[in-house]
């Protein structure tokens, strides 16, 4: 639904040039949730705002629906974006209108009729939760109140598409989860494709379908969000994830672990559906290899539990072999991390 | 001065009225003005609603020329101009001219600073909520940045008020010629006084109700 093709954006200051954004490629799919996150400075601000032409790319092609936007007269845009809702880090509501309307305004640019909106307010007020907020302002209300009206707002001209900028950055933990929870509620209500960008990968574990891990203007990674965390590739994706083995897998933690046999450390990741004992007890007795587990943690991905295991493996070398092959059958996704040689036979301290 | 009463009421009477004409006329063909200049002088920036180098480099060295002329000499430098406009350059007529010249800009000065106060994510919002800019500029900006602007105009006011005291000099009336002929050419201090009493007590009010109005647009509406 949405495409980006060969993005580019270089930003021109008297003296300096700065690539922001890197031959971007990216495809959204209609109904789904696409996170986009990286740190900050990474691009993805400039990348979102794209999407509806806030900011317009150097080179590429900026397709919804099959339309591309770079060739539209400036009314056939205001009309596309009609139909794409924005929401805000900061909200960026107007300070001198009430909360209904705040939500209002932009109907009335469109002539929309009184009584219509009088409903419409009141259902997209009903919708977000804030139906007993219609006449407070908003430097009376807090912040996560103050988003569920840049919702109402985003959603008064029933857009197809939601972009969040940063849109729970600015909340506290509890606040944000009940914002995520707003945001899927209307993913599924009205269908809604959402993409959102966020440097927190909360954010993306709890609603996200799909994500694209952004850095330095350029897309190192991108899948489903159960493939890059049950498989991260690139550093600042392992990074995102959590899954930085340098601090959990010590040089003395590789020395303790250091036997006669060979032996690696592998990754497991588990899906919700697949049970992990028997798999790892199975393995033992049927290669005769002793297994270690080293660390362990479940990860919640939209409500589908993720297990990671670091198991730790040791015994004759092609026993070994058969065994995580074996693994790789049984287990989601398998991963080795590291090799560890046996003690050479003759030891001299 | 109370036992001249009767002889100083009516003259206090005619020239604050003359005082208040020059500043009411002056001011509504000044704002008239000066508000769409300041509007253009934020939108005309670049990376602005309708950024243009020239017309805003253009506006802004206009203004900036003005701006830098203290108003007894801008007053007297345009005669020419005034004549022409309103055909006369003595008394109320000849006064107003030069009084909107100087306070125009003034106003544009001010009310650029009020619209640069509304944060641009606002305008962003609704560019990308598919508003047009023109929509943007007068129900947006303008709306959100009406307190500011209510206090800018407060200042202006105030501004023009001294002013037109100088236009005393060229006979315009009102306050500020009755100080100079009464309080300055005749030594008579109680005028004198008394005009500066009728000056603070003006100031004051124009102030507190500007304060007023625009708290009150801040805090709802």
């Amino acid at each position: 639904m949405i495409e980006l093709k060969n993005i580019s954006k270089t930003f021109h200051d008297r003296k300096t040039k700065v690539d922001a954004l890197k031959n971007i490629n990216i495809e959204i799919n209609e109904g789904e949730i696409f996170g986009i996150i990286g740190f900050s400075g990474a691009g993805k601000s400039t990348l979102l705002r794209i999407i509806n032409l806030l900011e317009e790319p150097t080179s590429g092609e900026v397709s919804i629906n099959g339309r591309n936007l770079l060739t539209l007269k400036e009314r056939e845009l205001r009309n596309v974006r009609k139909k794409i809702g924005i929401i805000f880090q900061q909200f960026h509501l107007l300070s001198s209108y009430n909360v209904f309307d705040n939500v209002a305004e932009i109907l009335r640019m469109n002539g929309v009729s009184k009584q219509e909106i009088n409903k419409k307010v009141k259902d997209l007020l009903l919708l977000v939760g804030l139906e007993d907020k219609a006449n407070q302002y908003p430097a009376n209300l807090s912040g996560g109140q103050k988003q569920r009206v840049g919702i109402a707002r985003a959603l008064a001209m029933d857009p197809d598409i939601l972009l969040c900028d940063e849109a729970t950055s600015a909340l506290d933990p509890k606040t944000t989860d009940s914002i995520l929870k707003l945001l899927l509620d209307i993913n599924k209500k009205l269908g809604l494709t959402i993409v959102l960008i966020t440097h927190e990968m909360d954010v993306i574990k709890k609603v996200c379908d799909r994500v694209a891990v952004m850095e330095k203007g350029e897309i190192v990674e991108q899948g489903t969000v159960l493939d890059i965390f049950s498989n991260p590739v690139q550093e600042t994706t392992n990074h995102f994830v959590g899954n930085v083995y340098e601090n959990m897998i010590t040089e003395e933690m590789l020395s303790a672990l250091r036997g006669d046999d060979p032996s690696y450390i592998l990754r497991l990741a588990f899906r919700g559906d697949s049970a992990l004992d028997p798999v790892l007890s199975e393995v033992a007795s049927s290669y005769s290899v002793t297994s270690n587990i080293v660390h362990g943690s479940i990860t919640y991905l939209k409500g589908t539990p993720l297990g990671i295991l670091f198991v730790h493996l040791s015994g004759d070398a092609d026993k070994l072999k058969q065994a995580i092959s074996y693994l790789e059958e049984k287990v989601y996704r398998v991963e080795v991390i590291r090799e560890i040689s046996g003690k050479p036979k003759e030891v001299l301290v | 001065m109370l036992d001249r009463m009767d002889e100083l009421a009516p003259l206090f009477g005619i020239s604050l009225y003359e005082t208040l004409v020059m500043v009411i006329v002056s001011l509504v063909i000044a704002t008239i003005i000066g508000i769409p200049l300041g509007v253009l002088l934020v939108v005309t920036r670049p990376n602005h609603l309708y950024p243009n180098k020239w017309i805003f480099q253009l506006l802004n060295t206009i203004v900036n020329i003005i701006r830098s002329l203290p108003f007894i000499i801008l007053m007297l430098a345009i005669i020419p101009f005034t004549e022409l406009i309103v055909g006369t350059s003595i008394g109320i007529r000849g006064a107003i001219v030069p009084l909107i010249v100087y306070i125009a800009p003034y106003i544009a000065r001010l009310v650029e600073t009020a619209f640069l106060e509304v944060n641009y994510g606002i305008i962003e919002a609704y560019r990308g909520m598919g508003a047009s800019r023109f929509q943007i500029v007068i129900r947006i900006m303008l709306r959100e940045a009406r307190p500011g602007i209510l206090l800018c105009m407060t200042i202006a006011l105030i501004g023009l008020i001294g002013a037109t005291a100088m236009a005393g000099v060229i006979g315009a009336g009102g306050l500020g010629d009755l100080a100079l002929r009464y309080g300055y050419q005749q030594w008579d201090l109680p005028v004198m006084f008394g005009t500066v009493i009728i000056l603070i007590v003006l100031v004051q009010i124009i102030q507190s109700l500007g304060n007023y109005f625009a708290k009150k647009l801040k805090m709802s509406a």
